[in-house]
């Protein structure tokens, strides 16, 4: 019996958290969200050379072959550094669909290229978390028609697409009749947008089906989740770093109990976490028919917690936390953009009770 | 990550499964001081080596080597069936560690096998009313007079002290020595001259806390456990296995398993409560919460098996989460209940014996005692987190 990361689990987050810390630290985060550059191309080509960009990708396929667990403990690295690059889409959810889904010529053309790390596949399936102002994809006769919002991983050459029975396509970025619209949000470390498709030729993924939709985003939730983990934490550190340095009243304010307890609650509420996205990742490879529940429960609690963590270490900060100086609101947007992103938690606990037979609510 | 417990552990657990299926239902249905059907069975499971599993043979335990996963099974295995694990208390939960750990050979050979079979009931004199959070703080004092000391003062929170043939109990018997170094660690009977036990009712209206006050107490010199001195030492080998197992998981997960059959029989108004989503989602969201803790006893569990795993945190966070985390599933079955949630006692009306009730108000008071939620904050921040302590405080 064994539950904890493996040494070779530890070195790949310490190997790729020293690259970040080395090539991507704040001011690069900042360079990227600033000047609207469309990707952080030396930072993404660093990440691929550790093998993010194929991190799910078999090595048949010119990937590393890793597990979803491994994924979200990337995941959790990538939030902590808040990496201005693409992975949920590209790295998770577009390889889980090829793999489950896609035909062997498919899987042949694009997953080498996601390993690559030069070629980026976006992923458009929120409306299967609900759709917002009146959005929808419609496929007839190969072709696309309608709108999605909140598109993943949006600057890429080419988007995985749902359309509204839960099939999936692959759309590339120069296709006909395709308009896209990059949408401004609060976490501008991760870019996102919206398609409009007028007769937009697509290729189906010919396997793809409501159940494979649902295990798609079943892996996002699970990587967005991790990434708010290692966000929550990057928070905490730093509030405590801070409490242990900023006086007040002649005292460090670390060591006033109002301080330290807001600190011992974030630590309370988020350690717990780290076992969960753990086991969700587990429980993803290794246990299918229970993973759907679990992982909805993982990013519903996860949500809070980060959003609660966010808030609070943020206060922690006093003034500063609330100034661009120290660029905290980095972290405190991501987690917001991992808590909105595939799923907001008071919808997620819906499905999560329908799948243990609770709630037969329609939605 | 290989959550299987191995072929090893399987048969195991197939051995405890026959041993139940067989012997389960002769057990009693609750554990009681000194009956003797609960002796009879407690006899048996440590004859069997599901109770004392780990204590030596030769102190009166089933004589097991110490195996996690293996005692994990037992709890597991005798939840799953409902029946009685045997005796707990503070006697065997704590005393009997604490002996094997820092007792001397003749205490070991005297007390742990009577205390083992529940012949030997103990109780724990710890807090006082000016030391509760701050326990080191006590006053009870012992002075040496001749071989024996003579014990004054008052306990307080002590529980099963009504019943009780034995006390152990922290006493100052160096006044002038710093505060945590001036305590011993006595043993004595609670039928000595001189002590007095006065019950406290709780509000859950059980009458189970007491009062104990000391006066011209007699205990013989050789009673204590450590040196002089030493019984803040003493009672910190297991102050923190006390306060793990305050939260078990898997009874919170039972607990929420109930609630989700009672919002389904539950009607208000002829509609189910489980068709309420503003119930649903309560229900859900301590859902979550539970699971992150049954995810995190799986983490503690595997670094105390893999010494390369560090769950520090993971483990000072488990008093905290795990109690406040029952109050509130406790409270949501009695308002799922709406105003039959009020029901006690010998309501008709009343759901699963009142139980709800009682754990809500139960948990309440393991949220302070053992270590209050806000001192687990301070242990948190100082040695989870590193923060520095108040100043000042001493």
């Amino acid at each position: 019996m064994q539950f904890g990361l493996s040494s070779e689990q530890k070195l790949l987050q310490d190997s790729i958290g020293q690259f970040l810390a080395d090539r991507a630290p704040l001011e690069r985060v900042r360079r990227f969200a600033e000047s609207g550059e469309a990707r952080a191309a030396d930072v993404a080509a660093g990440l691929a050379d550790l093998g993010v960009a194929g991190l799910l990708v078999p090595e048949s396929y010119g990937g590393v072959g890793l597990s979803t667990l491994d994924a979200c403990l990337v995941a959790e690295v990538l939030g902590r550094h808040v990496a201005p690059v693409a992975f949920v889409a590209n790295s998770v959810m577009v390889p889980v669909a090829l793999l489950l889904a896609g035909s062997d010529a498919q899987r042949r053309e694009w997953l080498p290229r996601i390993a690559s790390g030069a070629f980026v596949v976006g992923a458009a399936l929120a409306e299967w978390n609900g759709a917002r102002a009146g959005a929808g994809v419609v496929a007839a006769e190969g072709r696309l028609g309608g709108r999605t919002l909140h598109v993943l991983d949006f600057e890429a050459d080419a988007w995985l697409v749902a359309d509204a029975s839960g099939r999936l396509h692959l759309v590339a970025a120069d296709a006909p009749g395709l308009e896209r619209r990059r949408l401004e949000t609060v976490d501008r470390t991760r870019p996102v947008g919206e398609l409009v498709f007028d007769r937009v030729p697509a290729e189906l993924l010919p396997e793809s089906d409501a159940a494979v939709c649902r295990r798609v985003l079943d892996a996002g939730r699970a990587v967005l989740a991790a990434d708010a983990l290692g966000a929550s934490q990057a928070m905490i550190d730093q509030a405590v770093a801070y409490a242990g340095q900023r006086e007040q009243f002649g005292r460090l304010i670390g060591s006033f109990q109002a301080v330290r307890h807001l600190c011992a609650e974030m630590a309370a509420n988020l350690e717990p976490m780290r076992a969960f996205t753990w086991y969700a990742g587990h429980a993803l490879d290794a246990q299918p028919d229970d993973a759907h529940r679990v992982v909805c429960h993982l990013k519903a609690q996860m949500g809070e917690v980060g959003k609660s963590i966010a808030k609070t270490a943020t206060e922690v900060h006093g003034g500063m936390g609330f100034t661009d100086l120290l660029g905290l609101h980095y972290w405190f947007k991501r987690i917001g953009f991992d808590r909105q992103m595939l799923g907001t938690p008071e919808r997620l606990r819906v499905e999560a009770a329908r799948a243990q037979g609770l709630a037969p609510l329609a939605t | 990550m290989d959550l299987n417990y191995g072929p090893e552990y399987e048969a195991f657990r197939e051995e405890v499964r026959a041993f139940l299926a067989a012997h389960g239902h002769e057990a009693p249905a609750r554990a009681t001081v000194k009956d003797p059907k609960t002796l009879a069975w407690q006899r048996r499971l440590i004859e069997h080596g599901y109770a004392a599993r780990s204590i030596p043979a030769q102190y009166g335990g089933a004589g097991h080597p110490y195996d996690i996963l293996k005692a994990r099974i037992v709890g597991e295995e005798f939840a799953r069936a409902g029946v009685n694990p045997g005796l707990g208390g503070q006697g065997i939960n704590m005393l009997v560690p604490t002996l094997l750990e820092v007792g001397t050979e003749e205490q070991k050979r005297r007390f742990i096998a009577p205390t083992l079979t529940g012949e030997m009931v103990w109780c724990q004199g710890y807090s006082e009313p000016g030391a509760g959070s701050d326990l080191a703080a006590l006053r009870t004092s012992a002075v040496l007079d001749g071989d024996h000391w003579v014990v004054n003062g008052q306990k307080i929170w002590t529980s099963t002290a009504h019943l009780a043939d034995w006390i152990f109990c922290l006493v100052r018997t160096e006044p002038d020595a710093p505060k945590h170094r001036g305590i011993s660690f006595l043993l004595f009977r609670m039928d000595t001259p001189g002590i007095e036990v006065r019950p406290l009712v709780d509000m859950t209206m059980n009458r189970n806390f007491n009062e104990v006050f000391f006066t011209d107490v007699r205990v013989p010199a050789g009673q204590i456990v450590g040196g002089r001195g030493e019984g803040w030492r003493v009672a910190n080998v297991i102050l923190k296995n006390e306060r793990d197992s305050l939260a078990d998981p898997d009874q919170a997960q039972a607990r929420l398993n109930a609630i989700a059959r009672i919002m389904q029989e539950e009607t208000v108004d002829g509609r189910r409560v489980a068709d309420d989503p503003v119930f649903v989602d309560r229900l859900m969201r301590l859902q979550g919460r539970a699971m992150s803790m049954q995810y995190n006893a799986l983490r503690v569990l595997s670094a105390s098996l893999n010494r390369d795993e560090d769950a520090l945190l993971a483990r000072l966070v488990v008093k905290l989460q795990g109690t406040e985390l029952r109050h509130e599933i406790e409270g949501l079955a009695i308002d799922v209940m709406g105003e039959r949630g009020l029901a006690y006692g010998s309501n008709p009306y009343v759901q699963d014996d009142g139980t709800w009730q009682f754990w809500h108000m139960f948990y309440l008071g393991l949220i302070i005692g053992g270590g209050t939620s806000q001192i687990q904050k301070n242990i948190i921040s100082e040695r989870g987190l590193g923060m520095p302590r108040e100043p000042g405080v001493r």
